[in-house]
């Protein structure tokens, strides 16, 4: 049999990296292919080597028994690929017929588009009205659409990047329904990912990336989960040690009773009720879909947005609802954001002048001028303590990788002995090696007996190092459970929306 | 009658003194739209203006000059799109720069020109429609570029919202990522909305210079490209807010012209400055609803473009 | 200077000729010196002010306005005084002009701050409100009582002058103020907390939000330190170098300050040399206008072309230095 897809000696060198050495792959038709590799191996500039976002150096692509160039998404689409992004190529103020008509060719007219988009829907479980703004749609509604972007076409192979990040574990199984299906019907799909219990249960075969090369070929059903992972990363798994099953006394650290803040952005999220008590020494989790109000709730206990009352969040016992960041800062309270370039860091500016960002309380400023020595010397404790890997503490903090400056970030907010730790999404895109870094300073603050509280997509994350695990949907927040007494199921109903509502009763 | 005939006279000339603004205005909110900010829309009008009287005391044809404008303020508009979009310089440091450039140019090339008389546009007579009453001078007897600036509107209007064009030139201003990952070319895209606005300054200019008051002053523009720029703003962009904002403004202008005529004693300067205090209110009253301008701006504009290899 | 080469080629002038009249001959003199500096002294002091705003992403380009404004200002209180002047006028004068400038950039501020205003457009509108206010002045209640119906205010008072420094020129001390206000704004953005908070708030306003930095006080800091300053170079101006209100008492400082401050890399010690630059170009065109015979607006052109090139060359030295470090010092 001919296959769909044959990548030979796919080479792409950037400056300072080769992305891909030599790549070879196989999709025979109606197969589901896994591409499995670590954050950096290579996997995306591949795929925008597949899709003509990106022109290889050297190497040959076989398109069903021919040699072709893609010069261009356009040329990719008509040669029958289509490709579901990571990060969607939505436009929020458009419609989502006029969405999908923007990734087709110019011939349909949108009347009957809008029509081919309720027949598809149909057929493949993909729900969705057609006269809808993108920006009233939940993350998963976004992802159909451009699924049936994808569809509306007619593809041969479909490239899914990372598709379930986004989805709860009852949207993941709705959405391997529909890629079985397409499969039985002949068309190829090459499935991204890192999450090895997925590829286990989807894919048909799997080709493993490292470092830009191909290091190994094989079938998900034949091996383990383990030794998915040593293929992967090239050594065993990093582990965390995590301390014993621990008891907490009620002496709540930070506390946040019935938090009721409506968005300011038209398209947020409206935190309703949120209601969490952390205690000492304790790492909570709070998983949850992207777009559920992580983002809010992060603001609201940074102090960004202050709360209608002082009293719906309390740091050790004081109203801080009414305080803004700074003052939070001095009474105990660190956070680690969601963004590491932009927000955690500002990029052109220093390791240094990025210490002095959040640490300025502690005596680095003195009568209003900024003491230079000091801070440099916080910087290089930083460095030092937390292995980041730079030429020194003037670099720049966007010349650091994405796994070294988040190093950095959670070393400035530890290293300044904070009671509460806020941390969003911590390892998101960061190298193994790193993750597993921050994890054991993470579980060290808690030993010495800061409290923790984690927003993460990650369940597994979540599940190695947390006491409690809550979730976060549509703005409200789920009680939290003892991560021993909860499961990967119950979190996911959790994650749609499906709990009682929590509350404290006794609160003004 | 008399009451009735002296609102015409005042409708009229709100109409006259709003066109150029209509012009500017439809011309950089294409621009908008497709995420470029350029702030140079009164140094466009200026050269245009500056350029488009020269080719007309030089060729004795109005015709010649408002066609040398409008390709005046394309060439300047082009500078802009290459620093912008090829060079990925600041936009709005690169739009100030190109009004300070524009200023200074047409000063330059103007000097020789100050004073000299031309016969201007004249208004169309169309016999009988320009007689029946109210509407016949309302809608009847306006100059040809009035009703180019109604067509205009009128493309302008189809273009954004019923054609597949127009639909590709919003994605790109919401969002220039996604519409690059879908395979537009977002330069290209955006150097040809930037063009078209700077061949509606050029025209916008043209009315000034050749129709409005047919001579070349120094900074005869006197800040209406920057108050086409807020009537962007103030429109939510959208189209026919823009032209009916653009007449309110020349209504204002021209009211304060009346308000003297009538013998009030005001001085000349302080009524000059009733356009500009009005634009600050009206922008203050606009972009007070933070909501409204979030989910009407082009998402991406102002941001420069990076293509990812 | 291959542009300016081109210009003049195109004017049919020996464009080497204009050149060396326009860059040289103003430095061929010490009364044209003293010219250069007194040029050089309202476009520092506003181009300073600039400076810290543009850091903090505060586009104001009204600086023109505001320095008339301060210009009205401290000029009221010099024909005030009128006859009954003393010491006290001179630092009441720069006091007034400094909160003259502050008060028209309080405008924006406000507006930005409370509905969300665009600065860009409510400064530059105010520009044309200032500068139509000083027309009706000095065209109306202000004008001199001696001054045979011509549109300007009488000629301020002995103590409403700054002194003049050196003999055979017209070099005021407005030229320490300028000096003075430089001091200032460099330790500011060099070593204060402030100035890093703007800087912060200029380059990553989430991350300025995240560590807590307020950004409405940012925009009030930056809009009052370069209205004060704008202010402030009206006044120098006009107590220094004009002595009285006339209908136009700058050409054009305020605008040409925002290429003055791009010029300068948004540096104060840059901004100093590019002021000098700038003024030459001003005492340029106008040796071009005189020995020549060509048109003054030759220096609006070169201006323009200037912030092109500036801007342009940005990017240019932006790559190289990508391509030849991977890594950026960051600035100051």
């Amino acid at each position: 049999m001919t296959p769909q897809l044959d990548l030979r000696e796919i080479t792409k060198r950037y400056p300072g990296c080769l992305a891909n050495d030599r790549v070879g792959l196989t999709v025979m038709p109606g197969e589901i292919h896994a591409l499995l590799g670590e954050n950096g191996a290579g996997k995306s500039t591949l795929v925008k080597i597949i899709f003509g976002v990106v022109k290889p150096d050297a190497g040959e692509i076989w398109w069903n028994g021919a040699q072709v160039t893609i010069a261009n998404p356009n040329a990719a689409r008509a040669l029958g690929i289509g490709m579901v992004f990571q990060h969607f190529n939505l436009f929020d103020s458009l419609t989502v017929a006029e969405n999908i008509s923007l990734g087709v060719d110019p011939g349909h007219d949108l009347a009957k588009l809008t029509s081919e988009i309720g027949a598809i829907s149909e057929r493949y479980g993909l729900p969705i009205n057609p006269h809808q703004h993108i920006h009233a749609l939940s993350v998963g509604e976004r992802q159909r659409v451009e699924i049936i972007r994808c569809l509306v076409q007619n593809p041969k192979l479909l490239i899914m990047d990372e598709p379930t990040s986004v989805l709860t574990p009852q949207e993941v199984e709705r959405l391997f329904e529909t890629l079985r299906r397409l499969a039985s019907e002949g068309c190829s799909i090459l499935y991204i990912s890192h999450k090895l219990d997925e590829i286990k249960a989807l894919c048909d075969s799997a080709t493993v990336l490292r470092l830009g090369k191909v290091t190994a070929r094989c079938s998900p059903a034949d091996e383990t989960p383990k030794s998915l992972a040593e293929m992967m990363i090239g050594s065993a798994l990093p582990t965390t040690k995590k301390a014993m099953v621990k008891e907490f006394t009620e002496d709540p650290l930070l506390e946040l009773r019935n938090l009721d803040l409506p968005a300011t952005d038209p398209l947020g999220i409206n935190l309703r009720n949120v209601t969490l008590s952390l205690n000492r020494g304790e790492v909570i989790g709070l998983a949850g879909v992207a777009g559920n109000g992580q983002k809010e709730l992060l603001a609201a206990i940074n102090g960004e947005r202050l709360a209608p009352h002082g009293a719906m969040l309390r740091l050790a016992g004081r109203d801080i609802g009414q305080e803004g960041p700074e003052k939070r800062r001095d009474e105990g309270l660190a956070f680690v954001p969601e963004e590491r370039l932009g927000r955690g860091s500002v990029p052109e500016m220093s390791l240094a002048a990025n210490t002095l960002l959040t640490w300025h309380h502690k005596g680095q400023v003195k009568t209003g001028f900024v003491d230079r020595v000091e801070v440099n010397a916080q910087a290089s404790k930083i460095r030092e303590t937390f292995d980041v890997r730079c030429p020194d503490v003037q670099a720049e903090a966007k010349s650091l990788s994405g796994g070294n400056l988040q190093k950095f970030i959670v070393g400035r907010e530890i290293l300044q002995g904070p009671e509460v730790l806020i941390l969003g999404y911590p390892t998101w895109g960061v190298d193994v090696g790193a993750a597993a870094t921050i994890r054991q300073a993470i579980l060290d603050l808690a030993a010495s007996g800061a409290g923790v509280l984690i927003v993460s997509e990650d369940l597994d994350e979540l599940f190695e190092i947390c006491d409690q695990i809550a979730v976060i949907a549509e703005g409200r927040l789920s009680p939290a459970r003892r991560t021993a007494n909860t499961s990967v199921e119950e979190l996911g109903l959790w994650m749609s929306g499906q709990f009682e509502p929590t509350g404290v009763s006794d609160a003004a | 009658m008399d009451g009735l005939d002296a609102a015409i006279t005042i409708l009229v000339g709100a109409i006259r003194a709003g066109t150029p603004l209509v012009f500017a205005a439809l011309g950089e909110l294409i621009a908008e739209k497709s995420g470029v900010l350029n702030l140079g829309v009164e140094g466009m009008m200026l050269v245009g203006a500056v350029v488009g009287f020269m080719a007309t005391v030089t060729t004795g044809s109005v015709y010649i000059g408002i066609l040398a404008a409008v390709a005046a303020g394309m060439v300047m508009a082009l500078i802009f799109g290459v620093l912008t979009l090829s060079l990925l310089t600041n936009q709005v440091a690169t739009g100030l720069a190109l009004t300070i450039f524009g200023v200074g140019l047409s000063a330059f090339l103007g000097i020789k020109y100050v004073g000299t008389p031309i016969t201007g546009l004249k208004p169309l007579e169309i016999p009988f429609f320009t007689d029946i009453p109210v509407i016949g001078r309302l809608l009847f007897g306006h100059d040809l570029l009035i009703y180019v600036s109604f067509a205009l509107f009128i493309a302008v209007a189809w273009f954004l919202y019923r054609s597949r064009a127009g639909l590709i030139l919003r994605a790109v201003g919401e969002s220039h990522d996604a519409a690059h990952a879908l395979g537009y070319s977002v330069v290209a895209i955006r150097y040809m909305a930037v063009l078209f606005g700077g061949a509606c300054a050029g025209l916008s200019g043209a009315y000034l210079s050749l129709v409005y008051t047919p001579q070349w002053a120094e900074n005869m523009t006197a800040g209406r490209g920057w108050i086409a720029l807020a009537l962007v703003v103030f429109a939510t962009w959208r189209p026919g807010r823009a032209m009916l904002g653009a007449y309110l403004f020349g209504g204002i202008t021209i009211m304060g012209l009346h308000v003297q005529a009538l013998g009030f004693e005001i001085s000349s300067h302080l009524v000059a400055t009733l356009p500009y205090l009005a634009t600050i209110i009206v922008l203050a009253m606009i972009s007070r609803d933070a909501t409204k301008i979030r989910l009407n701006a082009p998402a991406s504009l102002g941001k420069p473009f990076y293509p990812s290899a | 200077m291959l542009a300016g080469i081109g210009l003049f080629g195109a004017l049919g002038t020996d464009p080497f000729l204009a050149l060396y009249t326009f860059f040289v001959r103003p430095l061929t003199s010490l009364y044209s010196i003293g010219e250069l500096l007194i040029k050089a002294t309202p476009l520092l002091l506003c181009a300073l002010g600039l400076t810290v705003g543009f850091r903090g992403n505060v586009w104001n380009i009204g600086a023109e306005g505001q320095l008339t404004m301060g210009a009205i200002a401290s000029g009221g209180i010099a024909l005030a005084a009128y006859g009954q002047d003393g010491p006290w006028l001179l630092p009441l004068m720069l006091l007034a002009g400094a909160l003259g400038g502050m008060a028209w950039a309080a405008v924006p501020a406000v507006l930005k701050t409370r509905f969300n205003a665009n600065e860009i457009l409510v400064s530059l509108m105010l520009t044309y409100v200032a500068v139509q206010v000083l027309g009706h002045l000095v065209h109306g209640p202000w004008r001199s009582p001696e001054g045979f119906n011509f549109p300007e205010t009488r000629t301020f008072g002995d103590w409403g002058q700054l002194p003049i420094l050196v003999d055979g020129t017209r070099l005021h001390a407005g030229v320490f103020v300028a000096l003075a206000v430089f001091l200032a704004v460099w330790l500011f953005l060099s070593r204060s907390f402030q100035g890093f908070k703007v800087t912060v708030a200029g380059q990553a306003p989430a991350a300025a939000a995240y560590a807590g930095f307020s950004n409405t006080s940012v925009i009030w800091l930056s809009l009052m330190i370069s209205g004060a300053t704008a202010g402030l170079a009206g006044t120098v101006e006009v107590m220094g170098t004009i002595q009285q209100l006339q209908p136009v008492i700058s050409p054009g400082y305020g605008f040409a300050a925002i290429i003055v401050a791009f010029l300068g890399r948004l540096h104060p010690v840059g901004v100093v040399l590019a002021s000098l630059l700038m003024s030459l170009m001003y005492l340029g065109g106008e040796s071009l206008q005189m020995n020549m015979n060509l048109p003054l607006a030759v220096t609006g052109v070169f201006q323009g072309l200037l912030l092109f090139f500036v801007l342009g060359s940005d990017v240019l030295v932006r790559y190289r230095i990508r391509l030849l470090r991977p890594h950026l010092k960051e600035p100051a």
